[in-house]
């Protein structure tokens, strides 16, 4: 849909083909701006082609605008999936439709997910259907701790998926990449700084490197992130991976590190807040899964926010190619938390800017994405009702200005089994 | 998937998502006569030695009451003593003097939530290999193997899911590499130092069957059979085959050998194990009913059973049960066909419903996942109350076990296994405030010292913590 140019030219942005953008009102509903704000009731969002002209009480409603009217629903923008896999793999075990990782592959760092995103996949219109309109895009990793460039993706009906591409290099530097390094954590960290010594190598003088470890193109996917232009998303999940994590840019100072999982964030919340790095959590983990999170708890998000980090819910490892459709519930669930004695949750308008602004912002693109504030994309999607409760349904969806169809496998799958008895012809003749 | 999921595909050739199995063995319990007991008894190792923990009368007024069974009380009564339910009425109920009376005003009280397929033990956490006791993947067919010789109860998952999620009863399924996976066992939701002092008294056993891809593809990968589907049935059948003539000679003048596999097997023969088939596609649950029939044996539910709603009238019919995901889909090729409606579908046309969760994290929001298929059936038009939905998640999966006539719903003289919530259980913004099993409150949200905590957990970060 609407395409960020990759690097400097975000302002510049090229409406997508195909579908119309028009100026749309939606009157009369609960509006949730996303920004952490409270819902207004009884408010007027606007749209004009791809961005939100306005949003709140008192909005003045263009002549030529078509009205929707959401009396008794409830307006938001759409969410943003903070973590995921979607549009990388169709049916997980399948592994020709599955483009997370690729173990068969020399490249590490250069390995890039724009060019394997596919806006055609079912989870992107199950996930769409759903509500959900944004959406950051990892690699996993497979031969290294590095998986290579991630991207930030619209899930819109179109061709054109990528909103920014080369967004993040990820890499893993917990128990996943201590397995990738070879054997240990220890392994993990001089690989990761031995890499990016390769990479200012690379910079000096590209033409004769001859990297020990990588290959050229690799090298210069590192450039980006030693100088800090490129986010490092990376994925930790115990207190002490974390420290050693922050501690990193003692050595390399440009790094924009962004944490990934994060289940042990609690115990280190003070460091993370002090160090001004964000944080992609799992919302719900409280299990010791593995024994990089024995201090697992669905309080973490709630208590480093009280902490003062910068925190957002993402999906990692967690069906994060199929079911972004959890989000709502996964926020939900937070805000459940305030009721338990002794556990930290999110309020209500917290929880719903964890799923919107909050992934944006950390990927550095809230002026542009994640809220229904004047200027944003307009991603819109009307809900009959509260969007984290369980029962609401979505009734409508706008991505950058264009209403999207709502249908998908599953629900023409619903549809053709409606009564699963076959007629006077066979089901296959049932479409 | 969770990463320990795609480990086990990567690694083991282990299952892709959802595994399942079970069998069942009657308890002496249920025999009448008293040589029957003895000879049944003798054949029974491993027997449960739970007792039920020390209850005080109690009350709970002005809640509402979703009975298990899909009835519905408004500003209603329940009271248990001496670790049964007693009574279950509207506010008029009488409450015994003497008992704790708690003010359940805008709360709700269901029976204790049951999960009919778990791996809680057999794949605990932290789910490091020397854990992986789920699967005897060195055969596919492994009858002789029984899940409660390889629960661990220390798996700090059981505290989760009666702190979040209000579990008091649970199945525990070997996993789905094998065509016959061994037995399942019933644990009540207590922990203890050993798995019998939580083996369910008088459950029957359940036999674990898995059918398409994870045999196949676990054997296929070795150059044996099965390496299709076809493979499947076949080695199905030969062992039925002989399972069959096992039972007759067993019953001649010279029977032979013990073999603990044909027990097994002959026990579903007899009718006294049950038969959860673990099962995705439409076309290969007709295959199992129709291996049913050839052998004489029943399948009480198929489990995963995404595509459950393509025969949904056949299921009703047949009076088989589908244990099933709210919504997962798309992990492998037999799951591609999942859809949200499923449970909805199947309840509509008259087949039994039971949402499970196969998944240590989702046992802790069972009933979550039942308001997410309840919503989604209502969605598409089809009329389901929330009664209904708690009944899938209670009710249905004890019919489905054995062990409705003494848990999963709200009837005097039951088991008082009990949850109450702090707002409607359908709700995304509602937890478990208190939970009872047989009377004995084992979890309080107020209560730090009413929250189990494991061995595996002392002296480790977050000991203790509201998890």
């Amino acid at each position: 849909m609407k395409r960020f140019a990759t690097l400097l030219l975000c302002s510049v942005s090229l409406l997508a083909s195909g579908a119309l953008a028009e100026t749309v009102a939606i009157t009369g509903g609960t509006v949730v701006v996303g920004d952490g704000s409270a819902p207004i009731e009884g408010a007027t969002v606007v749209i004009r082609n791809d961005k939100v002209i306005a949003a709140g009480r008192n909005v003045t409603i263009p002549a030529n605008a078509r009205q929707i009217d959401a009396t008794g629903k409830w307006v938001t923008p759409g969410i943003f999936a903070g973590f995921s896999r979607v549009g990388l793999i169709e049916v997980g075990a399948v592994t020709q439709t599955n483009d997370a990782n690729a173990s068969g592959s020399v490249f590490s760092a250069a390995l890039d997910v724009q060019y394997a995103v596919n806006p055609f996949a079912s989870p992107i219109s199950v996930s769409r259907a759903a509500g959900v309109t944004r959406a950051v895009v990892s690699p996993s990793t497979s031969s290294n701790i590095f998986g290579g460039f991630g991207a930030v993706i619209d899930l819109g009906q179109d061709s054109r998926p990528i909103t920014k591409a080369r967004a993040f290099q990820f890499v893993e530097l917990g128990e996943t990449g201590h397995r990738r390094a070879g054997g240990s954590r220890t392994a993990a960290h001089i690989l990761f700084r031995a890499m990016l010594s390769e990479a200012r190598n690379y910079a000096s003088n590209p033409v004769r490197f001859d990297g020990d470890l990588m290959k050229a193109s690799d090298a210069k996917a590192l450039l980006p992130v030693l100088n800090g232009t490129t986010r490092l998303l990376v994925h930790v999940e115990s207190a002490n991976d974390i420290l050693k994590v922050l501690d990193l840019r003692k050595d390399f100072p440009a790094l924009k590190l962004v944490l990934v999982g994060a289940s042990e964030g609690w115990r280190v919340a003070d460091d993370i807040a002090a160090a001004r790095v964000p944080v992609l959590a799992s919302a719900l983990n409280d299990l010791p899964a593995q024994f990089e999170q024995l201090g697992a708890t669905q309080s973490n998000i709630g208590r480093m926010k009280r902490a003062g980090v910068q925190v957002a819910i993402g999906m990692i490892n967690d069906r994060d190619a199929h079911q972004l459709r959890y989000s709502m519930q996964y926020a939900g669930n937070l805000v459940a938390l305030n009721r338990v004695p002794r556990a930290s949750g999110l309020s209500w308008d917290e929880a719903f800017a964890a799923i919107s602004s909050g992934p944006a912002e950390i990927m550095g693109m809230g002026s542009r994405l994640g809220s229904l504030k004047t200027g944003r994309q307009a991603d819109v999607v009307i809900w009959n009702s509260d969007p984290l409760e369980l029962t609401t349904q979505v009734e409508k969806v706008f991505i950058d200005g264009v209403e999207q169809s709502l249908s998908n496998r599953q629900e023409r799958l619903r549809e053709r089994y409606r009564n699963p008895t076959p007629g006077a012809l066979p089901k296959a003749y049932d479409h | 998937m969770k990463t320990r999921g795609l480990l086990a595909v990567a690694i083991a050739g282990a299952l892709v998502g959802g595994c399942a199995a079970t069998a069942a063995e009657r308890d002496a319990a249920s025999a009448s006569d008293a040589s029957a007991e003895q000879s049944t008894k003798s054949a029974t190792p491993f027997p449960s030695t739970y007792k039920p923990y020390p209850s005080a009368d109690t009350a709970i007024t002005g809640v509402t009451i979703f009975d298990g069974e899909g009835g519905r009380i408004d500003n209603g009564v329940i009271f248990m003593s001496g670790g049964k339910i007693r009574t279950v009425g509207d506010s008029g109920t009488a409450i015994p003097a003497g008992a704790m009376v708690i003010d359940g005003t805008g709360k709700y009280v269901t029976p204790g939530i049951i999960d009919i397929h778990s791996h809680l033990g057999d794949y605990p956490t932290p789910s490091v290999a020397a854990h992986n006791d789920g699967n005897e993947a060195t055969s596919p067919v492994t009858p002789q193997v029984w899940a409660e010789h390889s629960v661990w109860p220390q798996d700090p998952g059981f505290s989760r899911a009666m702190a979040n999620g209000g579990i008091t009863a649970l199945q525990i399924l070997p996993g789905s590499a094998n065509l016959f996976g061994g037995r399942a066992v019933t644990l009540k939701n207590v922990p203890a130092r050993t798995v019998q002092a939580m083996k369910f008294p008088g459950a029957p056993y359940g036999m674990k069957m898995a059918c398409g891809e994870n045999p196949k593809r676990v054997y296929g990968n070795r150059n044996r059979l099965p390496s299709t589907r076809m493979g499947n049935l076949a080695l199905n059948r030969q062992t039925w085959i002989k399972a069959q003539d096992y039972r007759k000679r067993m019953r001649s003048s010279k029977p032979p050998k013990r073999d603990l596999a044909m027990d097994t097997l002959a026990g579903v023969l007899d009718g006294e194990i049950l038969v959860h088939n673990h099962c995705y596609r439409a076309d290969e649950l007709y295959q199992i009913i129709d291996m049913s029939r050839e052998f004489g044996y029943k399948v009480t539910a198929f489990h995963h059973a995404v595509e459950s709603y393509k025969i949904a009238d056949i299921l009703a019919e047949e009076g088989i049960c589908s244990a099933i995901w709210a919504d997962w889909w798309g992990f492998k090729m037999e799951a591609y066909d999942a859809i949200p409606e499923n449970a909805a579908l199947l309840h509509q046309a008259g087949a039994c419903t039971i949402i499970h969760s196969d998944d240590e994290n989702q046992i802790q929001r069972l009933n979550q996942e039942a308001a997410k298929a309840m919503a989604d059936g209502r969605a598409m038009g089809i009329d389901i109350s929330e009664a209904t939905a708690i009944s899938w998640i209670t009710y249905n999966a004890a019919k489905a076990m054995g062990i409705a006539d003494q848990t999963g719903s709200l009837k005097p003289g039951k088991m008082a296994d009990v949850v109450l919530w702090n707002g409607n259980p359908l709700s995304v913004y509602s937890r478990p405030e208190k939970v009872w099993i047989d009377g004995a409150m084992l979890f309080d949200s107020a209560d730090p010292n009413r929250r189990p905590v494991s061995d595996f957990e002392l002296g480790q970060p977050g000991e203790g913590d509201v998890k």
